[in-house]
């Protein structure tokens, strides 16, 4: 109860953390209200009359395939974000992984794996998954979309556990427990990890960001899952019919509002573990 | 005391933090004559550095300067608008930086560092007028003019700390504030270090304020010194007065740290450490470690009063309140 | 020292060139089916054209990775094409080769890419130095809320909230493509002109968006400028504040600022890659874009290798670049 508390104290001394955890409420809800209010067929096509302006019945309006697109953005929200989040705990579980390996074994391993994340780090991630992805072609669907995301998502995190565990290791407390006996993976899961938190917490938002970034793109190149409402593709099909020179402002508003959202809110929570992280030391005395 | 190049009254800077203000200084006053050395010394914490920067008025937010005044000349520079600061500073006042390893910009060859101090303050010079002047100042710090074209990382420690030397005399100010100028050098870089700015500011008639903690040192370079605890002067006077017969059991336990070469044996540390300037309590700081101290250490502070001729003791002992 | 240090890089880049031609090699292999014949029975189904010729393409295919041929054979054919850039035939658009295609989709996109970043990257960074300056007037500040959200958005968004607001509804400028349809390429001024006006709204999403985030750079930078101990001395010495914000605090600022522009360049590219696709903008992005469409894998291929070569070329310029903008590195270092 006591952590509860101090963690809302400390939200007010971080807004962007709390602001950014509030859009993800939010949208959060958003999605999970949505899906229970709005019947989840209306998102598919053919559900309703197509290129309706937005009016009560249909608050987004629907788009040239016959979507309901209040119904295509809730679930689109929910699809998006399951996509997000694969790539995110695949991409943390991939980067502890690697990240303690490297820093704490060191040597050849350790330039091995540096190397391949800095190379693979300058590639145009985007495009090395087109390749990938444009072999899947017919069978892509969300769970496999989620999978070629991941596959770029785990770098990063890599990067910076690596960096922290190399920072950590040299630290006193670490020498103590290696002194009093303690085995190395012991010494992992009860002194590292909990300092790390925090770096985990920004690693995993950061793969989540890139992971749904990558899916945006790819779906709006063709490579999506054709036959459900992601938020990419939602946007895919805005540019297959041409939404913009028929003047369809709804069906472009909808998805492009709740994309600028979600990015904006994972930015800050992602800002705001970062403030967490390293609190700025003040000029001393 | 009229008649003083530099006369700092009363002086206090506090840093207003969330916790609370830290009293940095907390009513210092001394005075500084034409081609004098002032040493000032003291531990990490106990405000010199802020003092230091307080006379060059560098003091950042949350620092402020509560009340007090820093008169050059007369001229009070804490009053001063900040245009007419800037050509005060390097102009009338300069400083030799603590830590010249990182002082130097990195990105900038020598001789462009030296001009661009000359180049913003009120004399218009020529191009050529601009490197003879670096030349000279170079020569004058005994570094040869190839330096002229490198830049910082080419030089050794001891070659950097005399380019800072270089470009604290290059207006010819009237005081030179040297912040532990040789703190991070080694000792024989020190003292080469030290005897080149002796020698230019007795040259060039410059007064100086020497900032540090090594008493030796001070022993060495300075006429006056002024001994710092917490914030406040506890003991100022002619160096050789203080060094034979220290008055403030501070001094004294300082003289006493010092290594001296017959002497074997274990080293001696001063007990306890230094207080919390947060929220100072109003009596003398020293008395926690001070084993001396008396009933009324903890209750009163002790005003800085001429317990001697030309000596100034802050101190409830007896033999200073005589 | 100098060449030792070159021959290193180049060998990097070597590795990874070789890397990216083979897992092109590999990826396709992987999965088990047959591009050409895929499309034909694509064309069959939607009864679109037919393609003289195609015959002999697939014929020519399997020659290529023809399956009688041992996998190794086909490798090291593969890999001899891969160093003359040969990069075989588009499907789509047949006979030209993917270099072909390339070669008119390319200048596109450097052109485009090039300006809008320099624009975006100059611009950003200029901003950012002036917020993070504490004399900086405080209304600056306020800049800095919008900006993070530009920064966090994909490029291509921009892209499309333009397009309506200009193109469609504003009509000051064009819907797409690289100049007006129907127009007669020719080196005259109304043409360039043309040509510029088509440019302006891509240009304008890759700057909107990426000024965010190099404005964000900057500013982190500046703040940890302020903290060294030059800063300080440069102050006590009296120097005037524009002398201190561009000579000590922009110029040593500049530099992690340069370095994370080399390590962005991938990402740069994918981002207007997908800006090219919504425009319509005759460059790489919308090239791989149609050859999505058509399932035309070589090009897809080809494009990535090409993009892959051209980041790491440029990656490694900037490499060689920097020491002259930091003088303390220099080729000998490790």
């Amino acid at each position: 109860m006591i952590r509860i508390a101090g963690f809302f104290r400390y939200l007010k001394r971080n807004p962007r953390l709390a602001v950014g955890l509030s859009f993800v409420l939010i949208l959060v809800l958003f999605s999970g209200l949505g899906s229970l209010l709005v019947p989840g067929e209306r998102a598919y096509p053919l559900a309703t009359t197509p290129n309706q302006r937005p009016s009560l019945q249909y608050p987004f309006g629907t788009d040239s395939q016959g979507r309901d697109l209040l119904a295509a953005v809730i679930k689109g929200t929910y699809l998006t974000s399951r996509i997000g989040f694969t790539a995110g705990a695949i991409g943390l579980g991939i980067g502890i992984m690697l990240g303690f390996l490297s820093a704490y074994y060191g040597g050849l391993l350790d330039t091995i794996i540096r190397w391949v994340v800095d190379v693979l780090l300058t590639v145009p991630g985007l495009l090395v998954l087109v390749v990938i992805a444009s072999t899947i072609r017919k069978g892509m669907n969300v769970n496999s979309m989620a999978l070629v995301v991941s596959i770029l998502a785990w770098m990063w995190p890599t990067r910076t556990i690596r960096s922290q565990v190399l920072t950590l290791r040299e630290r006193a407390f670490v020498r103590v427990a290696k002194l009093s006996g303690m085995s190395d993976l012991e010494i992992i899961f009860k002194e590292l990890m909990p300092n790390l938190l925090p770096f985990l917490g920004a690693g995993f938002v950061g793969s989540v960001t890139s992971g749904i970034f990558a899916s945006l793109g790819l779906e709006a190149l063709g490579l999506g899952p054709m036959r459900e409402p992601t938020l990419g593709m939602t946007i895919y099909w805005v540019m297959y019919y041409g939404a913009f020179i028929r003047g369809m402002w709804w069906w472009i508003l909808a998805p492009i509002l709740v994309i600028v959202i979600l990015f904006v809110a994972l930015f800050l929570v992602s800002s705001g573990l970062d403030e967490l992280a390293n609190p700025r030391v003040r000029r001393a005395v | 005391m009229n008649g003083e190049l530099l006369q700092v009254k009363d002086l206090r800077v506090y840093y207003h933090t969330e916790a609370g203000p830290v009293k940095a200084v907390d009513g210092v006053s001394l005075s500084l004559g034409r081609g004098a050395r002032l040493g000032l010394v003291g531990e990490s914490g106990c405000g010199k550095s802020t003092l230091a920067m307080t006379l060059l008025r560098l003091i950042k937010s949350p620092g402020r300067i509560e009340s007090g005044q820093v008169l050059l000349e007369g001229l009070d520079l804490v009053q001063l608008p900040e245009d007419k600061m800037r050509q005060v500073r390097l102009g009338q006042i300069s400083l030799i930086p603590q830590g010249a390893m990182n002082s130097l910009n990195p990105v900038m060859r020598v001789k462009d560092q030296i001009m661009d101090g000359m180049k913003d303050h009120s004399e218009k010079m020529s191009q050529a007028e601009l490197e003879t002047r670096v030349y000279e100042a170079l020569d004058s710090v005994e570094l040869e003019r190839g330096v002229a074209n490198m830049y910082p990382h080419e030089l050794s420690g001891g070659m950097k700390q005399r380019v800072c030397v270089a470009i604290a005399i290059s207006l010819r100010p009237k005081i030179i504030v040297a912040d532990e100028p040789t703190s991070a050098l080694d000792v024989v870089i020190q003292r080469q270090v030290m005897e080149t700015i002796e020698r230019l500011q007795s040259a060039l008639g410059i007064s100086m304020i020497l900032i540090g903690h090594d008493m030796g040192l001070m022993a060495q370079s300075v006429e006056r010194l002024a001994v710092m605890y917490a914030g406040r002067l506890v003991e100022v006077g002619r160096v050789e007065d203080i060094f034979s017969e220290p008055l403030h059991p501070y001094t004294l336990l300082l003289i006493s740290t010092l290594p001296v070469l017959e002497a074997k044996g274990t080293f001696k540390g001063i007990p306890g450490i230094t207080p919390s300037l947060l929220n100072a309590p109003a009596n003398c700081l020293f008395h926690p470690r001070c084993p001396q101290a008396k009933d009324i250490c903890a209750q009163e502070v002790p005003a800085l009063i001429e317990a001697r001729p030309a000596r100034w003791v802050a101190c409830h002992l007896d033999e200073v309140q005589r | 020292m100098r060449l030792a240090y070159l021959l290193k890089r180049l060998g990097l880049l070597l590795l990874v060139l070789w890397t990216a031609a083979t897992l092109n090699f590999l990826v396709p292999k992987l999965a088990p089916r047959n591009p050409i014949l895929e499309r034909l029975m694509e064309q069959q189904m939607t009864g679109g054209y037919l393609e003289a010729g195609l015959r002999e393409m697939v014929e020519a295919y399997e020659k290529e990775f023809g399956l009688d041929q041992p996998v190794w054979k086909q490798y090291l054919r593969y890999m001899a094409n891969m160093t003359r850039l040969d990069l075989g035939y588009s499907i789509a658009f047949y006979p030209k080769t993917v270099m072909q295609l390339l070669g008119e989709a390319v200048p596109w996109t450097i052109g485009l890419l090039s300006v809008s970043t320099l624009i975006a990257f100059t611009l950003g960074t200029l901003l950012g130095a002036m917020i993070g300056w504490p004399k900086s007037p405080k209304t600056l500040q306020y800049m800095i809320a919008p900006l993070m959200t530009f920064s966090a958005v994909p490029y291509y968004l921009f892209s499309l909230v333009l397009i309506y607001l200009l193109a469609f509804r504003g009509k000051i400028l064009p819907l797409g493509g690289g100049y007006t349809i129907g127009a007669i390429p020719s080196r005259s001024l109304s043409f360039a002109l043309d040509i510029i006006r088509h440019s302006i709204l891509p240009a304008l999403s890759i700057v909107l968006a990426g000024v965010g985030s190099w404005a964000l750079g900057m500013r982190g930078m500046m703040v940890t400028v302020q903290g060294e101990d030059y800063m300080t001395l440069a102050e006590a010495k009296g120097l005037k504040g524009r002398r201190i914000f561009f000579r000590y605090a922009m110029r040593n600022a500049l530099l992690p600022q340069v370095t994370s522009l080399a390590l962005s360049l991938g990402h740069l590219v994918s981002g207007s890659v997908l800006v090219e696709t919504v425009f319509g903008y005759p460059g790489v992005g919308s090239l791989l874009h149609k050859s999505i469409r058509y399932f035309d894998y070589f090009t897809i291929y080809g494009v990535v290798f090409m993009v892959i070569l051209g980041i790491s070329a440029a990656t490694l310029i900037m490499d060689l670049v920097y020491p002259l903008l930091d003088p303390r590195i220099t080729y000998e270092r490790g």
